[in-house]
């Protein structure tokens, strides 16, 4: 087997690369707008929390978060969510198996979003990172590079490019999908117009929808963003600071080199 | 320390005098740092420091990164999201050292540019070319095995292709890649002896960073002229040179601090857009990801790798020739490894006895179709093998070889050189004149 997978590695290697591109060519992803985009961008502290009920109560029947401690919904960048809050949403939502117990228990802020491996649905937690949206073009990543890698605007895609068309395939029932590379997807389609209650009375048709679990799984995959931009225009203001400095000081010492005496 | 005469380190207290009887370290740190350096060095002259930088920057954030990660299969994908997650600042440690990867690689490819463009690598300075080529292989080997660290897709198909290009060697290929991997396939084993060698590397990197600097300080700097500076006296060498302190270690930090600026940009506002999506999916040796592709930095050596399959005529004759035993595969990491050899050969291959690339008008063109022909061939690593990408991979392959195999040597006999000034003084007064007005320190 483990020199079938090498030589299925080495064919990937050569011939298959072209499909992933052709597969990528069909794929349709919309330039969705999002709060966090670009230097300045910001979690928007209600879309995610929209996001997680969203999550909650739809994505959560098959889809885990594992790599996500519960805990870091009061963290801050994130939903904003207090300690009590967090507390009574892992109590109210999740059971998880307590080895101690040696039973099931309800979850406590400690724990992490369970894992889900129910029917095969892969885990969250990294989802927005873990595809790209945006490519090319000729793979020179300048659309990457204006627009972002485009995660998080994949997602929302993805629940939104549903063409309504079905077909049976091999035991599987497969859905047409004009974000999915390759056109077709097992996953039904998981949401529709009016399925969550938005707490505070925000839009609920499926693309809102879309986008606020868009955003709330951005934040799962990369909880740490704002503060990661902070330290980005700290160390940029500090550096470009320090450049004009040593300039100053570079010219200086070279002076009476470059033009003995002056 | 031989080479240019200069003032050496005396010490003056009892103190100084006691230790410089019994360790010299003193003198040792005096003469590096104050070493006559030409004063017509150009801005393509910082990449040495900042490659410095970036080993150090690799070194340190990389200790505290091991204090957190977890080398075992079913651990090191979880350790690494431990570190993004709960660790403090730990998001902006693995970031730093993730692009830190690309700025070294960056500032590597620059340096050996530079090198190849002002005949850096000429007699005598052949040593410390092949030191560099040694540290370039060391840092290839050390960027792949880190690569394979976290654990994602990418990292373990990653290693299984590259592993699987020591099993096209003929006979011995196969117990070379099970020796290699600790095992039939990338596994626990793997990761862990990757995780050792990816924390040794680096210190080897070290130790032949002082020989490199060791062997050119005893040649004394190459200069954009390529002019080699006076030595008949201390007053002579102090003509064309500078103490590299405070002027060449204050024009390198001001380069340094730009170029961090940048980086840290890049860091905080798009740490993943040098990345592969793909490595943020935990390895999973069933499901093979559509594209497999290797970071930025090993692409053109990538697609020489791929150009030669087995239509190439060059490869159906080494097959013939060889009774088979040299199969495309085969030949594909042959030509990989050359193109990097036949660079290490620069300073044998290279005729001319004109140094510096700016005082000869043919070499110039065809050293800057090198430079476009690498960032062609960085290109097409990341496309996919089929046509046309698959025949300009080869044209730009073969280009290549030529460069260094054919152009390097005969250019040196039928080029005309352009007349060079005498001594660096002479470039350095032409450039700045006696009195002229204030010029952007450079």
């Amino acid at each position: 087997m483990f020199k079938k997978i090498a030589l299925s590695a080495l064919t990937a290697l050569s011939l298959t690369a072209g499909g992933a591109y052709a597969a990528g060519g069909e794929a349709h992803v919309e330039d969705f707008d999002f709060s966090f985009e670009g230097p300045f961008g910001t979690y928007d502290q209600m879309q995610l929390q929209r996001g997680l009920k969203v999550y909650t109560e739809v994505c959560a029947a098959c889809h885990g978060l594992k790599f996500v401690p519960i805990r870091s919904l009061a963290e801050d960048g994130g939903p904003g969510f207090t300690e009590d809050e967090v507390r009574a949403y892992a109590e109210q939502n999740f059971e998880v198996f307590d080895e101690e117990l040696d039973d099931f228990r309800p979850a406590r802020p400690t724990d992490h979003f369970p894992e889900n491996n129910g029917v095969g649905a892969p885990d969250l937690s990294l989802m927005a990172k873990a595809r790209a949206g945006f490519h090319g073009p000729y793979g020179l990543g300048i659309n990457q590079f204006v627009k972002g890698m485009g995660g998080a605007e994949y997602i929302a895609s993805l629940l939104t490019g549903y063409t309504g068309e079905e077909k049976f395939e091999a035991g599987t029932t497969l859905y047409e999908n004009h974000a999915f590379p390759g056109g077709w997807i097992s996953m039904a389609p998981p949401l529709s117009d009016e399925l969550v209650e938005f707490d505070d009375g925000h839009d609920n048709s499926v693309h809102h929808m879309a986008q606020d679990v868009s955003a709330f799984l951005m934040w799962t995959a990369e909880p740490k963003m704002m503060a990661r931009k902070q330290a980005g225009f700290v160390g940029v203001f500090f550096l470009v600071v320090l450049s004009a400095l040593l300039y100053l000081v570079n010219k200086r010492i070279w002076r009476p080199i470059k033009h003995p005496g002056h | 320390m031989a080479g240019i005469p200069h003032d050496h380190y005396e010490p003056n207290s009892g103190a100084e005098k006691w230790l410089h009887k019994r360790l010299p370290i003193v003198g040792l740190l005096y003469d590096t740092i104050m070493i006559p350096t030409p004063k017509n060095l150009n801005w393509m002259w910082i990449w040495g420091i900042i490659l410095t930088f970036c080993l150090a920057l690799q070194i340190v954030t990389g200790i505290v990164l091991v204090m957190h990660y977890t080398p075992h299969v079913d651990l090191a994908f979880a350790s690494v999201e431990h570190i993004m997650r709960n660790v403090n600042g730990g998001f902006m440690l693995r970031y730093l050292h993730a692009n830190g990867a690309s700025l070294f690689f960056i500032a590597v490819y620059a340096h050996i540019f530079r090198g190849l463009y002002y005949g850096s690598y000429k007699a005598p300075r052949e040593i410390t070319w092949i030191i560099g080529m040694l540290i370039y292989l060391c840092m290839m080997g050390t960027a792949f095995m880190g690569y394979v660290l976290p654990w994602g897709q990418m990292s373990f198909w990653g290693a299984t292709v590259i592993t699987g290009l020591f099993g096209a060697i003929p006979l011995i290929g196969e117990p070379i890649q099970t020796w290699l991997l600790g095992g039939p396939a990338v596994d626990n084993a793997t990761l862990n002896r990757f995780f050792s060698l990816h924390y040794l590397l680096p210190f080897v990197i070290a130790g032949l960073v002082a020989v490199h600097i060791w062997a050119f300080h005893t040649t004394g700097n190459n200069n954009p002229t390529g002019v080699e500076v006076r030595r008949t006296s201390k007053a002579e060498a102090a003509k064309d040179t500078v103490p590299f302190w405070p002027y060449y270690v204050i024009k390198d930090l001001f380069a340094l601090a730009v170029i961090l600026a940048v980086f840290f940009a890049v860091v905080g506002f798009m740490p993943n857009y040098l990345g592969h999506p793909d490595n943020y999916i935990e390895a999973n040796p069933l499901a093979t990801p559509a594209h497999i592709v290797p970071e930025w930095y090993f692409l053109p050596f990538y697609a020489i790798l791929r150009a030669f399959t087995s239509e190439v005529w060059v490869v159906q004759i080494a097959s013939f020739v060889t009774g088979g035993i040299i199969d495309a595969k085969f030949f594909g990491v042959l030509a990989m490894f050359g193109a990097i050899a036949v660079m290490a050969l620069a300073p044998w291959l290279d005729t001319s006895s004109v140094r510096s690339g700016k005082y000869r008008p043919s070499f110039k063109w065809w050293f800057w179709l090198l430079v476009i022909d690498f960032f062609a061939l960085m290109w097409l690593g990341a496309m996919p093998a089929e046509e046309p990408y698959a025949s300009f991979s080869l044209i730009a392959s073969a280009y290549w070889f030529a460069y260094f195999l054919v152009i390097l040597p005969l250019l040196g006999v039928i080029e005309k050189p352009l007349p060079r000034p005498a001594t660096i003084e002479e470039d350095f007064e032409a450039h700045y004149g006696k009195s002229s007005d204030a010029t952007p320190a450079e």
